[in-house]
């Protein structure tokens, strides 16, 4: 077990290489610069600017010489946030967008994996029935639309909770950020462990151990280790996405997280910016993936011997 | 919830009298359109920037609520006859957040560090007035030849190129304000975290949180700090406009600093005077392409702008957040006259129309042989709808029109590098009220902004001869016939003037719009 | 899953099975019947999905006629300030309206073709001519113009806007979830065939892919090239296809190992032909599954692009355009959400719905 660990950490070194040098290249090959502004910069300001940040050296020598940072745990200064670096940026956002995807995926997931099994349990029964449209409606609707919605509803309408900010987590500023973000999970969790869970109850050993008058709960039991694989490979990427934060719920609800530095990162060529943000994306991917596989081992003993 | 808490704390007030309101003093919550890039104003570019460092940092002079040069770090200037030379002499009371004093030599330390190449300054180009300025931030000279000196601590003299007319409104800038040596040195380029900066305005830094809220409290060692009325103010940045209005309208912004132009009659009707207009130097145009055929021809980019119907842009479609433009300059500029017009105001739209049609048939176009045009922009929901109500009027004119639209990026990348356009949205606020601020766009060799490359000799010989020129009124003399020929050859389209446009609370008080849009909140005033 | 080679039996049993299903079947419905109206529809509201009434804008839903009496006082206004005249007096009888529009420079009979050019009237008749010229009497017809779902910020109708937004969404989804199905299906048949070392750099290529965000990948795309819909197609398709790709290699894994394939080698067919003769015709049931629900996907990508501003270009315009417009204007103008979120939901919805419905169906143990 512990030899097939080192083995994916030592596989994931040559991909995030990989991801490094895609990433580097691509943004530099995208038209416009970190300085092209509204009001273009006199030549003289220019040409200092990309001297104070090596721009003006071969493209190669600066991918050299972020690796060579890299190397150092060093992910360069922002572009466009000038006094910060990227590490200080994302060590200042990622525990935001964290504690909102932490708890959006512990949300969605008990939720989604409760309402699926309620679901495959009893197939064609209400719950299974209302969750065929409830969840194909949750996985419908645009997370910008949902935010306002809620904003309009629970803050200016009721006036039960703030719209807006972060207030160092008081609960009060995270429910709605986090409906927002585990909405479309539960209904993509619920339909798959359904599925999954309807699938495996109709294999042969279920059906046997059901026919020896097993207790039915036991049954069900036994049946969930095999049924929630998929869910267990599933959550893997969604927990990557989830941490890493979202741009529109961070821009509509005015929260200081990671996941704006994506979009804004790109759109403002701010070239380190963007390759820390990948980088960290990355790095919990194949994580949460190795996580995910590990978990499955656990679940499904067949695997583990192949591994 | 909100209210629940503020009810709490004032009974707790009420109840808790042997403590002062200390708890309960009331924090200003201001919407500010962006997040600060930087807090170093030598590095610092955008508008909200200059909002909080207006707030941090005192300049030599600086700006009330009314938008009126008053002193700052300096109590009295003198300008020599010549306009060549300015002395300066400081508040002997001015203080650093930190207790020390402020010193000419702090402001000659700080106008050279944003002037080294090394610094890596956006807009250092706005001092170059300075003497030796601009060979310096080349790289040519060495910064100890800047035209400022300190003569003694509490006096400073800083010598021009050239007479500027402006140059008192320039040294109000973000880029003119000072930095604390002993922290520079000491912190690098760190010096601008909580903690480690140290400021001379009526506000010190408390806390930055990047996309969050940058802090401020009043600085206690501020000689005015008696007269600051709101002791806490939070800069939140709105990048969602319609957000940021909900947030006002559940209290969580005390002011927005802008609003969604196509909303406003909704905005008035739910929030009735709290909508305040005010004027503003920005200018939205289009920027036509006068080295490509057909419109180098300027028949063509006359007939273009002879049916844009202004009015409807400006009062229709933008709810009257923006004034019809008709002059490259907006009213309200100092050492000018009321600026010339581009035909359109005047006379009947059917006779423009006409005219359009006429100037289009002598250059080649018409109903078998439509004129196309490829119209850019940046991307934005306001642009988008300008664009296409643009279109719309060019299409009454036989005109076809084809949109590409990019992220800003690309956008100002591509017409800086001489992309292949034919008309480009563009936009200009003015870094100070002085027509130069505007011609100088269209001057030769202005490659970033005259994306056209337009080049008139005789408009660059009177901007030359005007900017030579110490007589203020043939210089605005000199300005007038320059716009003129701008005007009459429509390198740029002039469409809207912009204007502020804002939502104040009624418990903030002493807000006055004004051309600088400054409102320090020093002058302002909360109600609790 | 049987091991034969599919044949029209298990197609046709799996098509009878989809037909019992009932929710799937009205999925399906609701599914053309949106198409059905995005292709026929623009051309039967009776207005131009471009066609912009500058007097009506952000007009709510309605079964109204319009000018009503609120809008049209406004556009006569504003018109007769575009003539530089004023209205000295307007009567209404019927649909036909009396102007007297008088100007101290005289009327200019030119400038009545503004009245038309509003989209608001007919052509205007001159009835009389007053004070030398300084002022006209006019009659007018006033158009009766229907705005089901309202209009937009320009004035234009939102249903027809809506319906020709559709077309282009679900050119989208099913082009960019085509192309994706493609790639897909021939990177995964082929590294899941080929297996060995080829499999693992091919898969390692999946895994780089996999790592990097989606966003970012595709707002660079989007900024490199002149954005066109094309463009937005490929963008897409290169960022959900990683997902077949895995599916159909999983899929191929185990194929590779039956009798048919392994005869089929023994017979000297070569790598090519067997995929596509054999693997790739026993992927389709889990492949179809995945392709149903990919489609959604991709039209909510393209809404999320379109919030960020990088969708679909004007005079063109998506579901995601302009429901990321209502959702900036969700308070001043609610309908400029509603319209083109029913049309968008309701159709995520049919899509999911049916998805299911085919992956019930396909299921062979099921029902």
């Amino acid at each position: 077990m512990i030899r097939f660990i080192l083995r994916r950490i030592a596989q994931s070194i040559p991909t995030l290489l990989a991801v490094v040098t895609v990433s580097f290249f691509l943004m530099r090959l995208a038209p416009g610069g970190p300085f092209d502004l509204e009001r273009p910069l006199a030549p003289a300001a220019l040409e200092n600017l990309r001297r104070v940040y090596g721009l003006d050296r071969p493209l190669l020598a600066q991918f050299g010489s972020y690796l060579a940072a890299l190397a150092r745990g060093d992910l360069g200064p922002s572009f466009s946030f000038r006094d910060r670096s990227v590490l200080d940026l994302i060590a200042r956002g990622l525990p935001v967008s964290g504690v909102l995807g932490g708890l959006a995926l512990l949300v969605a997931t008990s939720l989604g994996v409760g309402l699926g099994i309620a679901a495959a349990l009893r197939r064609g029964g209400a719950v299974d029935r209302l969750l065929g449209i409830g969840a194909a409606l949750t996985l419908s609707l645009p997370s910008f639309v949902v935010a306002p919605l809620l904003q309009i509803a629970f803050g200016l309408s009721l006036r039960w909770l703030p719209l807006s900010g972060w207030a160092d987590g008081a609960p009060s500023h995270l429910v709605l950020p986090v409906i927002t973000l585990a909405l479309p999970q539960v209904g993509a969790l619920a339909r798959l462990t359904r599925t999954s869970l309807a699938e495996v109850l109709r294999t042969q050993p279920v059906r046997t151990m059901r026919s020896l008058g097993l207790p039915p709960l036991r049954v069900t039991r036994h049946a969930l280790r095999g049924a929630l694989l998929p869910v267990v490979a599933y959550l893997g990427p969604l927990a990557a996405s989830l941490l890493t934060g979202s741009v529109v719920v961070e821009t509509i609800f005015g929260l200081p997280g990671i996941g704006r530095y994506f979009v804004e990162g790109a759109l403002n060529r701010d070239y380190t910016l963007v390759m820390g943000t990948v980088l960290l994306v990355a790095g919990l991917v194949i994580a949460l993936n190795l996580a995910a596989d590990l978990a499955c081992a656990w679940l499904d003993p067949r695997l583990r011997v192949a591994a | 919830m909100r209210l629940r808490r503020r009810d709490w704390l004032a009974g707790a007030a009420a109840l808790a009298t042997v403590r002062p309101a200390a708890a309960a003093e009331p924090i200003y919550h201001r919407g500010n359109d962006a997040d600060p890039e930087t807090l170093d104003p030598h590095r610092s570019s955008t508008v909200a920037e200059a909002q909080i460092l207006r707030d941090l940092c005192d300049g030599l002079l600086t700006y009330d609520n009314q938008g009126t040069i008053i002193p700052g770090a300096a109590k009295a200037w003198t300008i020599s006859e010549d306009g060549l030379t300015l002395h300066f002499d400081l508040r002997p009371d001015g203080r650093w957040s930190n207790g020390e004093p402020v010193t000419g030599e702090d402001f000659v330390f700080s106008l050279r560090r944003i002037l080294d190449p090394a610094t890596g300054a956006k807009y250092a180009e706005i001092l170059f007035p300075i003497l030796n300025a601009a060979a310096i931030n080349r790289g040519e000279k060495p910064v100890n030849v800047l035209g400022v000196t300190a003569d003694g601590p509490l006096a400073l003299t800083i010598t021009l190129e050239q007479p500027t007319p402006y140059i008192l409104e320039l040294l109000t800038h973000q880029t003119a304000l000072p930095v604390h040596r002993a922290s520079v040195e000491r912190y690098g380029e760190s010096f601008t975290r909580p903690g480690n900066l140290v400021t001379n305005g009526p506000y010190r830094l408390t806390d930055t949180v990047p996309g969050g809220a940058v802090r401020l409290e009043a600085n206690p060692h501020h000689p005015d700090a008696a007269s600051v009325a709101i002791r806490r103010v939070d800069f939140l940045p709105t990048p969602d406009m319609a957000a940021a209005v909900r947030r006002y309208a559940a209290g969580e912004l005390d002011s927005l600093s802008d609003l969604p132009a196509d909303q406003i009659a909704d905005l008035r009707r739910r929030f009735g005077s709290q909508v305040v207009l005010g004027p503003s130097l920005g200018l939205a145009a289009l920027a036509v392409n006068t080295r490509k055929a057909p419109f180098s021809d300027r028949r063509v980019r006359q007939a273009l702008s002879l049916v844009i119907d202004r009015e409807y842009l400006a009062a229709g479609l933008n709810g009257g957040t923006m004034s019809p433009a008709y002059s490259l300059c907006p009213p309200g500029l100092d050492n000018y006259r009321t600026p010339p017009e581009t035909a359109g105001r005047s006379g009947l739209p059917i006779d423009h129309e006409e005219e359009a049609r006429r100037l289009l048939a002598e250059a080649g176009f018409g109903p078998d042989r439509p004129l196309t045009v490829e119209y850019r922009f940046n991307v934005s929901d306001n642009n988008r709808i300008v664009a296409v109500a643009i279109g719309e009027m060019w299409r009454d004119l036989g005109v076809v029109t084809r949109y590409v639209y990019t992220d800003a990026k690309t956008h100002f990348a591509y017409l800086r590098d001489g992309g292949d356009f034919d008309v480009a949205r563009m936009s200009w606020i003015a870094d100070y009220a002085d027509p130069q601020n505007f011609l100088f766009l269209l001057q030769s060799g202005n490659d970033g902004l005259n994306a056209g490359h337009w080049s008139d000799p005789a408009y660059d010989a009177l901007l030359a001869q005007a900017a030579a020129e110490r007589d203020l009124s043939r210089r605005a003399d000199l300005l007038y016939d320059a716009e003129a020929i701008a005007l009459r050859e429509l390198p740029w389209i002039p469409l809207m003037h912009y204007r502020s446009k804002a939502l104040i609370a009624p418990r903030l008080h002493g807000y006055h719009p004004n051309v600088r849009n400054a409102a320090p909140t020093r002058f302002l005033r909360l109600d609790a | 899953m049987s091991g034969a080679v599919a044949t029209a039996g298990p197609a046709r049993r799996t098509l009878a099975r989809l037909a019992r299903m009932r929710t799937a079947l009205a999925a399906l419905t609701v599914l053309m019947l949106i198409a059905l109206a995005c292709l026929a529809g623009p051309a039967l509201t009776g207005h131009d999905p471009d066609r912009a009434y500058p007097d009506l804008r952000q007009l709510p839903a309605g079964l109204a006629a319009q000018p009503d009496a609120s809008h049209l006082g406004p556009a006569l206004e504003r018109l007769a300030f575009r003539m530089r005249v004023h209205l000295d007096a307007t009567a209404r009888e019927g649909d036909t309206l009396r102007l007297t529009l008088a100007s101290d420079a005289g009327v200019d009979r030119r400038s009545l073709v503004y009245l038309p050019r509003s989209g608001l009237f007919g052509q205007p008749a001159v009835q009389e001519e007053r004070d030398g010229g300084r002022s006209l009497v006019v009659t007018v017809q006033v158009r009766r113009l229907h705005f089901l779902f309202g209009t937009d910020v320009q004035g234009r109708d939102l249903l027809t806007r809506c319906l020709a937004a559709g077309r282009i969404s679900l050119a989208i989804g099913l082009a960019a979830s085509l192309v994706a199905l493609l790639i897909g299906v021939a990177y995964g048949a082929t590294a899941g065939f080929l297996g060995g070392a080829i499999d693992a750099t091919m898969m390692r290529c999946v895994d780089v892919l996999y790592a990097l965000p989606f966003v970012f990948f595709v707002i660079l795309l989007l900024v490199f090239f002149r954005p066109s819909l094309t463009l937005m197609l490929v963008a897409i398709a290169a960022v959900e296809w990683l997902d077949m790709a895995r599916v159909v290699r999983a899929q191929t894994l185990s194929l590779r190992e039956r009798d048919f394939v392994r005869a089929a080698r023994a017979l000297g067919v070569r790598a090519p032909g067997i995929i596509a003769r054999h693997i790739v015709p026993n992927t389709l049931g889990p492949v179809a599954v995945t392709a149903t629900l990919l489609v959604p996907q991709v039209i909510l990508l393209e809404s999320f692009l379109s919030f960020l501003g990088l969708g679909v270009q004007e005079p063109q315009t998506s579901w995601g355009v302009l429901v990321a417009d209502g959702a900036r204007s969700i308070e001043a103008a609610p309908h400029m959400l509603a319209a083109p979120a029913f049309f968008l939901i309701a159709t995520l919805v049919a899509l999911n719905v049916f998805g299911d419905g085919v992956a019930d169906a396909l299921d062979p143990q099921a029902g």
